[in-house]
């Protein structure tokens, strides 16, 4: 292992030799996503327990914009409220996590070098739960500054978590490579599960509380759900996608990225907090939701290509419109009553995935 | 790792929540007996028959609701332990053993002579039967027929037959009386029953169900019967849409919901109990138990319905 010279940071990340010739992201699939995107929040807003009629939600959606508001006649104001603070809010929310969870396990599958790799890999979903249990169990009802607790505790469980790890990691290993980290997550993760199912055990009371912290909460999802999310996963999807190309040198080696004067560790450090600090976000609003990290990426690398300057823009795009549809299916299946969206996400996404991995020959995985 | 605690937690939530599906108990097989009468065989729902040899002086409850029971029949002094659910009277023994996930040995170190329990989990009765202690099963009740009847098992259980039947008497006339005190709706008046503040609710195939049906309310749950046929979550635009004239949260102890917390949901505003303040804050554990406090719960709502009728048009 060579030492690399460290430059001042940051660098200009359009870089020479190795990244050339990696693919561009394609128009066409770009368009796709932006398409699929506008078609599943079109049909998440469209759809619902309650039947409201598309002119109501035009006019509920265009009364806000001034001159438009003015000539239309005022929607029925029951059905505009529901969909105004319900629905719309819950399919913004929807694909904000989305496009979060499928770019945050992109970049932890770049980092890791390890296609199994998912945004919950160093703990941030083991680490939620504990925090969200915690104050279901030991301050029901509290708030902070006016937020509920239950998802500051969750949200600073996953950040814990994942600092605990990477710390845990740098002590053990030295941060020679990315086994040590992942192990060091898988260890700090089978602690606080087993931490977190004991504190649920013993308070029997706080069970199902519990259970629909971790099934998640897209449910109850409001706007103030969205402004509390939207800055961190503006941020974190902002400094990922800044690192698509070094995603790719790090794809060839730790070498390659050594070999631009960048320190590959410190690569992996900002991106894994940059990761870290999204997923924690969405954890803490919408509970831990399975295999939307891993299946989107992966779908993407099997149809389109495993450059993530290719990978990243997409898995935003199609992420978001996976949980968008997702969620709409959670709750119009079994209207009125909800599915878990873990459920739908799980029982959609692993069939989809297994004929998209056939249909491609998975070679590449 | 993540998916065993999921499943983990489904299987508790099952026992703790749905498993109330169970039948209703049939009256005991000696329910003329007095405290002499031992042996008595008790024939339960799930059909198992269990034997009391003679009359118990050392009970332990598992059951929060079988602790209520207990102690409203006269049996308080017979019980030597409690679960750690088992919150009233607050007189109960209360120790740290658990009813959802029973440890034999911890419960055969009170020496019991018999253990009442609300489900069979964890091997209870098989392990207990190794150690010849005999347990009684009494299940979520479906309707208040079934809370009588498990009343009743439990007074031939401890020998206090007599007195079971005077509670039971006692219940059915306050019921009576509550209901009567209700005149007969001019249009329906419906409800909405609110579990924990992720909306999970309980339909009218529920011990609470019934009792809302006692009154002929309209309960808006029931509109997700069929997928999910007794604690549906609902969605919120279904209940903001339904707007239901009475809001029950049976979660102010575990979520601390109120009239105000409800009120600054998200849409919740326009919903006609948000409106008039018929969003009525119940006990959780009251809400939640088919013991002989369910007359609380009807003397509490009551006064609720006859606002919602006295503003009617």
């Amino acid at each position: 292992m060579t030492v690399s010279p460290r430059r001042a940071w940051p660098v200009r990340l359009g870089g020479p030799n190795v990244l050339q010739g990696l693919p561009r992201l394609p128009v066409l699939w770009a368009a796709i996503g932006g398409v699929a995107l506008i078609g599943a929040a079109t049909l998440g807003v469209l759809a619902g327990p309650v039947h409201i009629g598309l002119g109501t939600v035009v006019q509920t959606l265009v009364s806000p914009i001034p001159w438009f508001g003015h000539r239309t006649q005022a929607a029925d104001s029951s059905q505009a409220s529901i969909l105004w603070s319900l629905r719309v809010p819950r399919v913004v929310l929807g694909a904000i996590v989305g496009g979060m969870l499928a770019t945050a396990g992109a970049a932890y599958q770049g980092v890791f070098r390890n296609p199994l790799a998912d945004p919950y890999l160093l703990g941030a979903a083991a680490g939620a739960n504990l925090g969200a249990t915690l104050a279901i169990a030991f301050a029901p009802g509290s708030s902070l500054i006016g937020v509920n607790v239950v998802p500051l505790a969750g949200f600073a469980g996953a950040a814990a978590a994942v600092a605990g790890a990477y710390v845990l990691g740098r002590t053990v290993t030295g941060l020679r490579n990315a086994t040590g980290l992942i192990l060091a997550g898988v260890a700090i993760a089978a602690f606080l599960n087993a931490v977190q199912t004991y504190i649920q055990q013993s308070q029997p009371s706080t069970i199902r509380q519990v259970y629909s912290w971790i099934l998640g909460r897209l449910v109850t999802a409001g706007w103030d759900g969205v402004w509390l999310v939207l800055p961190y996963v503006a941020i974190s999807i902002v400094v990922i996608f800044l690192h698509r190309r070094l995603l790719d040198a790090l794809s060839v080696g730790e070498e390659e990225v050594n070999s631009l004067g960048i320190s590959a560790r410190r690569v992996r450090l900002i991106v894994v907090v940059a990761a870290t600090l999204g997923t924690a976000a969405a954890v803490a609003i919408a509970g831990t939701i399975a295999f939307v990290g891993i299946i989107v990426p992966h779908t993407i690398r099997l149809l389109v290509g495993r450059s993530y300057r290719v990978v990243i823009p997409l898995s935003i795009l199609f992420g978001a419109a996976f949980l968008v549809l997702a969620d709409t299916a959670a709750r119009t299946v079994a209207a009125p009553a909800e599915l878990p969206i873990g459920v739908i996400t799980a029982l959609v996404g692993a069939p989809f995935f297994i004929v998209v991995m056939r249909s491609t020959r998975a070679a590449e995985l | 790792m993540r998916t065993h605690l999921i499943a983990t937690s489904a299987k508790l939530v099952a026992a703790t929540v749905v498993a109330a599906a169970c039948g209703a108990a049939t009256p005991a097989s000696n329910s003329s007996t007095q405290s002499a009468s031992f042996p008595v065989t008790i024939n339960e729902v799930a059909g198992a028959s269990v034997t009391i040899v003679k009359q118990p002086h050392r009970i332990v409850s598992l059951s929060p609701t079988a602790t209520e029971m207990l102690y409203a029949i006269g049996a308080g002094t017979q019980v030597v332990a409690v679960d750690d659910q088992s919150n009233y009277p607050a007189n109960a023994p209360t120790t740290k053993l658990s009813g959802f996930t029973p440890n034999i040995e911890a419960i055969a170190a009170y020496n019991p002579d018999l253990v009442v329990a609300s489900d069979d989990t964890s091997g209870l009765v098989h392990g207990l039967a190794a150690l010849s202690i005999p347990t009684l099963i009494e299940p979520a009740a479906k309707n208040l027929d079934g809370t009588y009847a498990q009343i009743s098992q439990l007074g031939a259980a401890t020998g206090l037959a007599t007195a079971a039947e005077s509670v039971n008497k006692k219940i059915r006339s306050d019921v009576a009386g509550i209901v009567s005190s209700i005149p007969k709706p001019a249009r329906p008046i419906s409800v909405y029953h609110e579990l924990d503040d992720t909306y999970y609710s309980a339909t009218s195939n529920t011990f609470i169900g019934q009792v809302y049906a006692l009154f002929g309310l309209k309960n808006i749950a029931d509109g997700a019967t069929a997928t999910a046929p007794d604690y549906p979550q609902l969605s919120a635009e279904y209940i903001v849409a339904s707007s239901p004239d009475l809001v029950v949260l049976a979660d102010t102890k575990c979520c601390h919901q109120d009239l105000h917390t409800v009120g600054a949901r998200p849409g919740w505003s326009s919903i006609a109990a948000v409106k008039s303040g018929q969003v009525i804050g119940v006990d959780d554990d009251v809400a939640s138990r088919w013991g002989p406090r369910v007359v609380d719960f009807l003397r509490l709502i009551a006064p609720h319905i006859r606002a919602v009728e006295a503003s009617s048009p």
